[in-house]
Parts: structure tokens; sequence; C-alpha cells
């Protein structure tokens, strides 16, 4: 009971607290300058008037502004004087949503501060009160570099992750839910719309719908190709090179390795214009009188898709093979002398040893893979730009989620469509990996890692 | 009569055996000539002496060292000099600083026990799961408001945007930290080292292999990306990075005068980093496998 009483939580700090702790409340900082700490609460209530004052300057403005995303229009004056139309500044929805966004975060991050302070506050009134001793800003310090060293390491890291990942990503998600697109020239204007374009979307029976339809299960198609094809024949290629008669091992592994060192841009740069209609692969096989004419690779959809999915072996079965070569040299070789006493062929030591072993250490890797191809951007931009498209449709035949996002945003301006894709995406892989991971051994064995 | 048919079954099975390592042999031949062609190719490509895309032969015609003088000096359209010191810039500082992110974030991670480490690591995985470009296109507008994306800046705004979510990549680091026998620490700890000590002269040169790995894939990162390059610079020119650049040279306006420069600035990106690469293949695979092991 004697923990309970005492136990360091802001509503025994606002109950129990002294009137310092109690004062804190309000003027943040107070308690740790009560309790022995001058300068750091003189930091925080440095911070807390720094976060005032912002609020009062623009912040309030910023939140005011947000649930209509600003209604002035830019307007022209003509200016009789010079001759010439003068622009009013409008609003900018785009601008104020950001900027929302950003206050919103720093009072997120104001409020931490605060169950923070007072949680430290009471807890050195105990310590006080107890007769313990209360560390000082010095050995603050000192611990920054010894016992708390994870906050002098991971603060800017997290920073970074904050302010460049997770805000543009809180931004996205809200511009789903606003008509900003060229649509209806909502470009510098716009308003909240709540659902409507996840209802376009998802309605089968609508131009957009149907398009997405059709992109999310080519997406699905390709990424089961890409992960299985590739880790398929990329075990078989390093089982025939890890084979014992098979010379010139490191020879081999070589050749397909230097494929990876060669900047995968580059290399799908070349791949595209060997396969144009003129290109050097349609050259030499009309030059031998194999074919009359150019083999359509990129324009036929069905030619591009399996096109595609050849081409993005030729670019990952050498990762397969460099990742597989380690794990296959990793198993006990015991285990292979034991089968071959009982009198195991090679066929039943490669389903009963290899592979199991193989497929246990390698899920993680599989699964990463799966989303990785779902989310591959360079293949396919690269490769057919996603093309070939039908007429009136924003997204071609080759298209991904992930392409078809960069297309309507960067190229058309459809920015809220792009976003709710964006969203979709992400619902779609967390259904997978969710359903993934929980039946691998190595989901409920994850803690044996820690 | 017995040897005999033993041996005659003998013969039989390495017959098959020959034919067997024979057939293995072929098929390596044939499928490493298949990985090793467009590389030739582009190799034969930029020392080409006709220009254009579109040629009517495997081999060139005639052979000339023009397309990579052509590169580094004509300045005019393309200025494939200025973008390759933008890239280089721009690859120090990322190599650096991501470095020290993914060090630090892999470190703490493995070693220090602290209350915020678990909801860390779910949610890198989280991140993770959205497409990379929703954040970019936000990122610009951010980017925007902050006023990096005009002139010089815009070396700025690329290293930050290569850089700062590298903290979420550290599952690689973690798993090789994760293989070092803490014992070491602990006596260290023991003789009086601080954390800080533990970390920078203890477990970074243990795990050498993983530093150089990081250290070479931060630094290739500026060289190969081209669509964070794309969205960020737009048409400011003279700020363009080399993927940018050859991706330019393939495009209509340029491909019939360019493309075989664009040959030429394809082999001169890729040796530094296959000869980086083919030197620290063992860290990579050895990264790759410590990952896997958790």
């Amino acid at each position: 009971m004697a923990q309970t009483k005492n136990e360091i939580s802001v509503k025994n700090a606002v109950t129990k607290g002294d009137v310092w702790t109690k004062l804190s409340m309000i003027l943040m900082g107070a308690g740790l300058f009560g309790h022995k700490q001058k300068v750091k609460g003189a930091l925080v209530l440095l911070i807390e008037i720094a976060y005032i004052v912002f609020m009062i300057g623009t912040g309030f403005h910023n939140l005011a502004q947000l649930p209509g995303l600003g209604e002035t229009e830019q307007g022209k004056v003509w200016n009789e004087a010079k001759g010439i139309y003068e622009y009013t500044a409008g609003d900018n929805s785009l601008l104020i949503l950001l900027f929302a966004i950003v206050t919103i975060f720093v009072t997120a991050g104001i409020i931490l501060l605060w169950i923070l302070q007072m949680k430290k506050s009471y807890k050195d009134q105990v310590a006080i009160e107890k007769g313990e001793h209360v560390p000082t800003f010095k050995e603050d310090l000192v611990s920054l570099i010894n016992g708390n060293l994870h906050i002098t390491l991971m603060t800017l890291p997290c920073l970074g992750i904050l302010v460049f990942n997770i805000v543009p990503l809180v931004y996205m998600i809200c511009m789903a839910f606003t008509t900003y697109s060229k649509e209806g020239s909502h470009l510098t204007l716009f308003d909240w719309n709540g659902l409507t374009q996840f209802g376009r979307v998802l309605n089968m029976n609508g131009s957009m719908g149907r398009q997405f339809w059709r992109v999310l299960a080519w997406t699905i198609v390709w990424a089961i190709f890409a992960t299985l094809l590739n880790y398929v024949l990329g075990m078989i290629l390093a089982l025939i090179i890890n084979r014992k008669e098979t010379k010139g091992k490191g020879f081999w592994r070589f050749c397909f390795i230097l494929s990876i060192a060669v900047p995968q841009f580059v290399s799908l740069l070349i791949m595209r214009t060997m396969l144009q209609p003129q290109g050097a692969i349609n050259v030499l096989l009309q030059n031998a009188g194999l074919i009359s004419g150019p083999l359509p690779f990129w324009t036929d959809a069905t030619w591009a898709r399996i096109t595609i999915i050849v081409i993005n072996l030729w670019v990952g079965i050498p990762y397969t093979l460099l990742q597989i070569t380690g794990i296959l040299q990793n198993i006990p070789n015991e285990l292979y002398e034991a089968a071959k006493m009982d009198g195991a062929g090679n066929v039943t030591i490669f389903f009963k040893i290899t592979l199991p072993y193989m497929l246990f250490v390698t899920t993680p890797y599989l699964i990463a893979s799966f989303v990785g191809n779902i989310n591959n951007f360079n293949v396919i931009y690269l490769l057919s730009g996603g093309g070939p498209t039908n007429v009136g449709d924003t997204a071609g035949q080759t298209d991904l989620l992930v392409t078809w996002l960069y297309k309507l945003t960067v190229d058309q301006q459809y920015y809220n469509i792009g976003a709710v894709i964006g969203i979709l995406t992400f619902v779609v892989l967390t259904i997978v990996t969710l359903i993934t991971y929980r039946n691998t051994g190595s989901y409920k064995n994850e803690e044996a890692f820690m | 009569m017995t040897t005999v048919k033993v041996q005659g079954k003998r013969n039989r099975r390495s017959g098959r055996k020959i034919a067997a390592n024979v057939l293995v042999h072929a098929f390596l031949a044939v499928l490493s000539a298949i990985w090793v062609l467009p590389i030739f190719w582009i190799v034969l490509t930029s020392f080409r002496k006709e220009p254009g895309s579109y040629v009517s032969s495997f081999f060139p015609k005639g052979y000339t060292l023009n397309n990579y003088i052509k590169l580094f000096t004509d300045k005019n359209i393309l200025n494939f000099p200025k973008m390759f010191t933008n890239t280089l810039i721009i690859a120090i500082f990322t190599c650096l600083i991501s470095t020290f992110f993914v060090m630090s974030v892999g470190y703490s991670l493995s070693r220090m026990r602290f209350k915020f480490r678990k909801p860390y690591m779910n949610m890198a995985m989280i991140l993770g799961l959205f497409p990379g470009f929703m954040a970019m296109i936000a990122q610009y507008y951010l980017l925007k408001a902050m006023g990096l994306t005009e002139g010089g800046l815009i070396r700025l705004a690329l290293i930050i945007a290569y850089t700062a979510s590298t903290g979420l990549g550290f599952q690689i680091v973690k798993g090789y930290f994760d293989t070092i026998p803490r014992s070491i620490d602990e006596a260290a700890v023991i003789d009086g080292a601080t954390q800080w000590q533990v970390f920078t002269q203890i477990t970074l040169p243990l795990a050498k292999p993983i530093l150089i790995y990081t250290l070479l894939t931060s630094f290739m990162a500026p060289w190969v990306d081209f669509i964070f390059a794309k969205v960020i610079c737009r048409a400011t020119a003279s700020q363009y990075t080399v993927a940018i650049g050859l991706w330019n040279m393939l495009q209509k306006e340029y491909v019939t005068q360019w493309y075989t420069c664009f040959a030429a600035g394809a082999v001169v990106v890729s040796i530094p980093i296959s000869i980086l690469f083919l030197f620290t293949q063992k860290y990579y695979v050895d990264g790759m496998s410590g990952a896997v092991k958790g």
C-alpha cells in the first residue's frame, strides 16, 4: 500500500504535491526550481514562455483556420496609377493545414513536457521528504553520456523522424479528406471533404474505382510472382553453385553479383532501351532472322507484365543468391551426415533438411521482400513507366499502387486521390504482414532473440 | 564376376556424374552470360563512335573516347561535372550523418533498456509500411515552407531528405550489435568506463564490418536515388544530381545526342560503386545474415 501511496503519477502529483509541485501545474518548472533543480526548472519555464509567445503570435490563428482551411481567394485589383493589375494575397489552404499540424504537434510536445515535469517534480518532492539525494544539474548532464546515453544518441534521429517522416505522413493523410486536387481547380484553396474520395476510389462502377481495383489486383499478382520466383529460382541457383562437384564457385558467384554492384537505375534504364522496338534485342533477333517484326515488349500489356517480372528476376536473383549462400553454409553438416547414414537420397535431404531450415530462417526476409515488392517503385517506373496506358486512364496496365500514387500526385496533381491510394496501400500491407507474421515461427520466438 | 558387375555399375554412375557436371556448368555459363551481357553491352556503348540510341549491330563499328571527354567537358546543356560535384558533396554529408544516426539508434536499442524502446521498434515497423512517396511529397512542402527549395539550399534539403529518417533503418545494425557478447561491456563498466566510452571504444571497433557496410551503403544512396532528387530539385538544373542527369540524357530531346554519353556516365558512376561493393561483399553478407538472426 505504501508503494501506491507514493506512486509517481500525475494524479498523485496534483493531489499530494506540495506548493512547488502544485505551482508547476501553471508555471512549468516551478516544482523543479523549488526542489533543488534551479537550472532545469528555469529551462523548462523558458520553454513554456516560448510556447505561449508562439501560440499568441501565430499558434491560435493557425488552429482557428483549421476547420475552414482559409476562405479568401487571391484577388486582382486594377491599379490606375501604375497601369497594372495588383494581386492581393489570398489564403493558401496548403500552408494553413501545414502550420495547423505543426501547431498541434508542438502543443502535444508541451503537454508531454508538462506531464514529465509534474512527475519529476513530485518524485523530487518525495525524495526530499525521505531525505534521499536529488540529482544536481551537473549529475544530470554527466548521466547523458552514461546511464542516459540513449537520450543523447536518439534525440536527433527521433527529431528527424518526427519532423520529416511523421509530420509529412499526417499531413498527407489529412489531404485524403480534402478537395485538394486539380479537379475543380482546388490547388490553392480547398475544403474538408470527408470520405468522398475514399468512396470514389473504392466504388467499382466509377472510373477511379475501376482503375483502383485493376491496379490493386496487378500489384498483388506482381508481388507474389516477384517474391516467390526470385526466392525459388535464387535458391535453386545457390544450390547448384554450392554443389560439391561444381568448379569455380567464386567465379560464378562473381558473375551474378556483378549486377548488384551496378546501380539499379542504370541497369534498369539499359534494359529499357535494349528492349525498345529498335533496341539491341529486337535488332539482334531480326538480324538473325528469328522474328519478322519487333516484339512488343513495352507496347502490349501482357508482354509488358511478363517482361517486367522476368527483368525483376535479373535484378533480384543475385540478392537471393547472396543471402541464401550465407545461410546454406550455416546449415550444420552433422544434419546431412546423419541423413546420409540413414540412406536418404539428395531429393529427400533437400525436402526434409535444406528447405525447412531455409524457410525457418528466411521467412522474415520473404515478408520483407513481399512488402518491398508491393512498394517497388524503381522497377516499374524505370522500365515501363506504368504503360501501356488506356486512353482516359491515369493508371497504366503495369502501374503498381505506388507508381500510380506518384503519377496522381506529381504528374496529375490529384493530391487527395493520391493520398487515399497511399492510405489504402498501407492498409493492404498491414493486413498482409500481420497475417503472415503471426503464422511464422519467428514471430512466436521473437522474444528469444531480444 | 561380381567385381566386374560392381565396376560396371561404378563406371555408369561416374559417367552419369560427368554428364550432370557438364550440364550444370553449361547451364551456369549460359545464365552468367545473360547476367553479364547487359553490363558488357553498356561498356561497349560507352566507347561507341556512332551516336544515337538505335543501332543495327551488337558490336560498335568504331571505338572512341570522345563520349567520356564530352561528358566531362560539355557544360552547356547537361552540366555533368557540376552534377558530379553536387552528388559528391551530398553523398559525403549524407554518409556521415546517417551512419551516426543508424549506429546511435542501433546501439541504444541493442544495449540500453528504456521505456521508449519497444514503442520505438513498433513505430519503425509501422512507418515502414507506408509507401515512401506519401511522406516524400509532403516533405517537399515542408522543406519549401522552410525556404530550402531554392538555389544552393537544395543541397541542404537533399541531405536532410536522405538522412532524416535513417533512424528507422536500424535493424541490420542492431542485429549485429546483438551478436557482440555483453560480457565485454560489463567488464569495461566494472573497470569504470562510461556507456559512451563503451560505445565508441569497444562496441564500434568490434562492429567494424557493419560500420563499413553502413558507411558505404549510405554513401551510395545519393548516387543511385533518382526520385527524391527529382521531386526536390524540380526544374533547378544547377542542383541536379548525377542520377537525374543520366535520366535526362535518355529523354526524347537529348537521347540522340547523348545516348553514348549516358553509357559513359553510367560506367563512371558504376565503377567506384562496383569496386566498393566487391571489396565489402563479405560485410554485406554478414550484415544481412546478422539481421536474420534477429
